[in-house]
């Protein structure tokens, strides 16, 4: 039992506890998908989408696993549910909007091995959230990601025009531009407090 | 695809430490871990559950590579992976609870490490088991030799201690930002610094060795 | 995945493989499960064990209780979700010591765990620990260790208000150094939110627990302690 407000769910989320700046999640697809601002958007878009499924489904399976009694089987049941969402997700965006998937390509089977999916999806479970507190805290840390994964690009797409060591270049800049918008991000603690 | 004659059976378990280290040369399957590096201890705990788990699935992934159908081989991977995530997390909370509280949810993420599922993919579902058990070992130990580099340097610089042991005298100012996030990111990206400088030397001189040959040719 | 028109005798291997693999798997995770559990319920009674004995300075024994249908206190059972229940704590001679309560809450950075000792014979705090928090480091965290802040649970003034029904007065922190009152908790410099927050989540628990212990302590009295809840 949990009783954060929603408010507080969601800026938790998104700000004081961003998935990517403060947990490490996600990281795969911020430093791959991050260089162009379009594409981070999309990016952003769907990882949102994918996230409020997901959530509503560990809420579920959650549910059901302490009506049977078998808490083992939460690891694999939560990651095969995920791995299914992005198939149907992807399946779906093909059928209603092919403009749409054809724009979001190959990021829908990345989504997959995304840390932050699983992530949101224990961490939900751990701190006992109700059905309405996991939609909140999906959407809070969807947007978390799009809001990190926007800026990087941004910051990316203006450093392409610097001249930039070559030792640097590459994963090693990002990840240091990454620890400045996290330093930034700690700004945010305490925020809803 | 002929296979490659390995040069020796040790070749497999050496080239994870160093040559093709996870973190630092493949740059994978940082993703899950990097939360939880901010102590030696810590760092030590999750790259030797990790070792655990990248030594089991490789070996059953071996054992079971002529009897997995191509379609379905990424499922019963990741089924796979996500049992022996399972086992460790269980046996890391019998032996000792403190570490499982300071560790917490991440312990099960390790199933999306990439570093697992790559190289369930890419070697042990073409090799005998013994070859697979070594890979498994030598990457997990390479990878568990990277996050201590990153616990380590966070630890001493952020508390002041390493595993725990006091280094500095009491007047020292941690530079609390390393334990925090932030410093995680600096960290890391300063040792990839580090070593894409090794890497670019050690290419220049093997260039300055092939020039004078092809002069001389 | 398959490729269009597969028969079914190309798919035969597909399931003998996922369920052959799936058999596999599970009977892995039962066993481990099975043979871990008892060793992790010994591992965490003994810890939970611990901090009830900490913040129940005197205390030997301890007898879980959970609340169970119309707010009446019963011995805990195993099965018991641990937010519901308190740790009463008994001394060598088996009279009650006090009662350890769980609560939670959010702090600066994440959710808060506390366990604290509750005297109702003196309607005092007698002890406070931090089971799990993830304050900023060097500052928030100071909640855990700083020996002046713990010093304020060793004696913190929850007496109920005559009907029983309420504290008396709120658990308030306050600027560090200017405590005047038992009920009021000096706060650490630099950590006043986490301060705060510690005080917060105390005052809710005890305005939710206090008043049904302490109408109910005969029930608690009558727990002869040394068996484990």
């Amino acid at each position: 039992m949990n009783d954060d407000s929603l408010w507080t769910i969601f800026l938790n989320a998104s700000l004081v506890n961003n998935f990517v700046l403060a947990y490490f999640l996600g990281i795969c697809p911020f430093l791959g998908v991050s260089g162009k601002l379009a594409t981070a958007t999309r990016m952003g878009g769907a990882v949102c989408f994918v996230m409020l499924v997901s959530s509503v489904c560990a809420y579920g399976i959650h549910q059901l696993l302490l009506a049977i009694n078998a808490p083992y089987l939460q690891l694999i049941s939560y990651i095969v549910v995920i791995a299914s969402t992005v198939q149907l997700v992807e399946m779906f965006i093909k059928k209603m909007s092919p403009v749409l998937f054809r724009a979001l390509g190959i990021f829908l089977p990345l989504i997959t091995t995304n840390c932050a999916i699983l992530g949101l999806a224990l961490f939900q479970t751990n701190k006992g959230y109700n059905l309405m507190q996991c939609m909140v805290y999906a959407l809070g840390a969807g947007a978390g990601f799009t809001l990190a994964l926007v800026l990087m690009a941004g910051i990316r797409e203006k450093l392409e025009l610097a001249t930039v060591p070559d030792v640097v270049r590459g994963t090693a800049l990002t990840l240091m531009i990454a620890g400045i918008l996290s330093l930034a991000f700690m700004g945010f603690a305490g925020l809803g407090a | 695809m002929a296979e490659q004659q390995p040069i020796s059976s040790t070749d497999d378990f050496i080239k994870g430490l160093w040559r093709e280290n996870p973190v630092f040369v493949q740059v994978l399957g940082m993703c899950p871990v990097l939360a939880v590096t901010n102590s030696g201890v810590n760092a030590l705990a999750m790259g030797l559950a990790t070792t655990f788990v990248l030594v089991l699935s490789n070996a059953l992934v071996s054992m079971l590579r002529n009897f997995i159908p191509k379609q379905v081989r990424i499922a019963t991977y990741i089924l796979i992976i996500a049992t022996f995530v399972t086992v460790v997390d269980y046996l890391i909370q019998a032996v000792s609870l403190d570490i499982h509280r300071a560790l917490g949810a991440f312990i099960s993420l390790i199933v999306v490490n990439c570093l697992i599922l790559g190289r369930a993919e890419a070697f042990a579902s073409k090799h005998t088991v013994g070859r697979a058990l070594l890979d498994g070992l030598g990457m997990g130990l390479g990878f568990t030799f990277a996050l201590l580099c990153l616990g380590g340097v966070r630890e001493i610089l952020g508390s002041g201690s390493l595993f725990g042991l006091s280094l500095f005298a009491a007047g020292f100012q941690p530079w609390i930002v390393m334990i925090l996030p932030s410093g995680g990111f600096f960290t890391l990206g300063l040792w990839l610094l580090l070593f894409n400088r090794l890497k670019a030397q050690r290419q220049q001189r093997l260039d300055g060795q092939l020039a004078p040959q092809e002069a001389s040719s | 995945m398959q490729t269009p028109g597969n028969n079914s005798a190309a798919s035969w291997p597909l399931y003998r493989a996922l369920v052959g693999v799936g058999m596999v798997c599970g009977l892995l995770i039962v066993s481990v499960f099975v043979l871990t559990g008892p060793v992790i319920a010994r591992n965490e009674a003994a810890a939970l064990q611990e901090a009830v004995f900490q913040v129940l300075p005197g205390a030997v024994a301890r007898q879980s209780f959970t609340l169970g249908e119309q707010n009446s206190f019963r011995p805990a059972r195993a099965d018991d979700p641990p937010q519901q229940m308190v740790h009463a704590g008994y001394d060598a001679a088996g009279s009650l010591v006090g009662v350890a309560i769980p609560a939670q809450g959010m702090g600066y950075q994440d959710t808060i765990r506390v366990l604290y000792g509750y005297d109702p014979a003196r309607q005092l705090i007698v002890g406070m620990q931090v089971l799990a928090s993830k304050e900023t480091p060097g500052l928030g965290d100071k909640i855990e260790k700083d020996p002046t802040f713990i010093a304020n649970f060793k004696a913190l003034d929850v007496s109920l208000a005559e009907d029983g029904k309420a504290l008396r007065h709120a658990i308030t922190a306050v600027k560090s150094g200017s405590k005047v009152s038992p009920w009021e908790i000096d706060g650490i410099t630099g950590a006043t939110i986490s301060s705060k927050a510690i005080a917060r989540i105390l005052e809710q628990s005890s305005q939710q627990w206090l008043p049904l212990i302490y109408a109910q302590l005969a029930v608690l009295n009558a727990g002869s302690g040394g068996i484990d809840g």
